[in-house]
């Protein structure tokens, strides 16, 4: 199995690490209430299809957002987590 | 008084021979980390292209030649292999004493790396001026294609000896399997 590191292009997969799901990227202001820290730090959706995860390039140290199929593995768009933010 | 003694990462280690690959250590140099400050990208290149003839690498790619190179390491930083550098506007770090630095070399050379690395290795891909972060067996390493036939490898000088042990098992069962 492949990913496409926006940096280095297309590597075998023992090259990452799986780091969770994208919506880490959208950290909660602190005072936003205990709901909204619950929703982030806890509940997830467990989709059968398209979902957005984050991963991380160890060698390159570049932490990229990937678009993946959880019932094919596939691997669709990466961007950089950086970029996502945009 | 004790009277310390100097010795490179891979000393007693290398330089080894099996088949057509030889593997052996780079002298000694500066390792200096450059990581250009928000904004400084383009002037700290112009200045490493005044002061070493190299300027700053695009992704998987060196600059440079022998004995002043400059290797892409990540997102915004590469490392100076050789010359000394002071710079303003990057962050800059001695690395010298950090890397194991190796040369391997030989007609065999790329089916030994390709043995430890999941990188495509093929000419058509990994042309020589390119370099790459990827993985040497279990160790994150960096590779850069100086010739054909030769291949330098930067792993952490606490790897060294373990760097080289898979290397010889490489060597030794591609030799091997070729008959030489």
């Amino acid at each position: 199995m492949q990913v496409t590191c926006p940096q280095c292009g297309p590597r075998d997969s023992r090259e990452f690490t799986y780091r969770g799901h994208a919506l880490l990227c959208d950290r909660p202001a602190p005072e936003a209430g205990g709901a909204a820290w619950d929703e982030y730090l806890h509940n997830r959706e467990n989709p059968a299809g398209w979902t957005e995860e984050l991963w991380y390039h160890g060698p390159c140290a570049t932490w990229l957002v990937a678009e993946r199929n959880t019932e094919t593995h596939a691997f669709r768009a990466t961007r950089t987590a950086a970029e996502r933010g945009k | 008084m004790v009277k310390l003694v100097a010795t490179s990462p891979a000393a007693g280690l290398v330089p080894l021979r099996h088949g057509s690959v030889m593997l052996s250590e780079v002298e000694a140099t500066h390792i200096t980390s450059v990581a250009p400050l928000d904004g400084k990208a383009k002037s700290v290149s112009a200045a490493l292209k005044k002061a070493i003839g190299a300027e700053f690498p695009d992704p998987n790619r060196m600059t440079g030649k022998d004995g002043a190179r400059v290797v892409w390491t990540g997102p915004g930083q590469a490392m100076v292999l050789g010359p000394e550098v002071a710079l303003k506007g990057a962050a800059l770090t001695d690395q010298s004493d950090a890397w194991t630095w190796l040369v391997l070399e030989g007609t065999d050379a790329a089916a030994v790396l390709a043995r430890l690395t999941p990188v495509d290795l093929r000419d058509s891909v990994f042309e020589v001026g390119h370099a790459a972060r990827t993985l040497l067996f279990h160790m994150t390493a960096t590779l850069i294609r100086t010739g054909a036939e030769r291949w330098e490898i930067l792993v952490f000088r606490s790897m060294a000896k373990t760097a080289v042990h898979d290397l010889e098992e490489a060597m030794r069962s591609v030799a091997a399997q070729a008959g030489r």
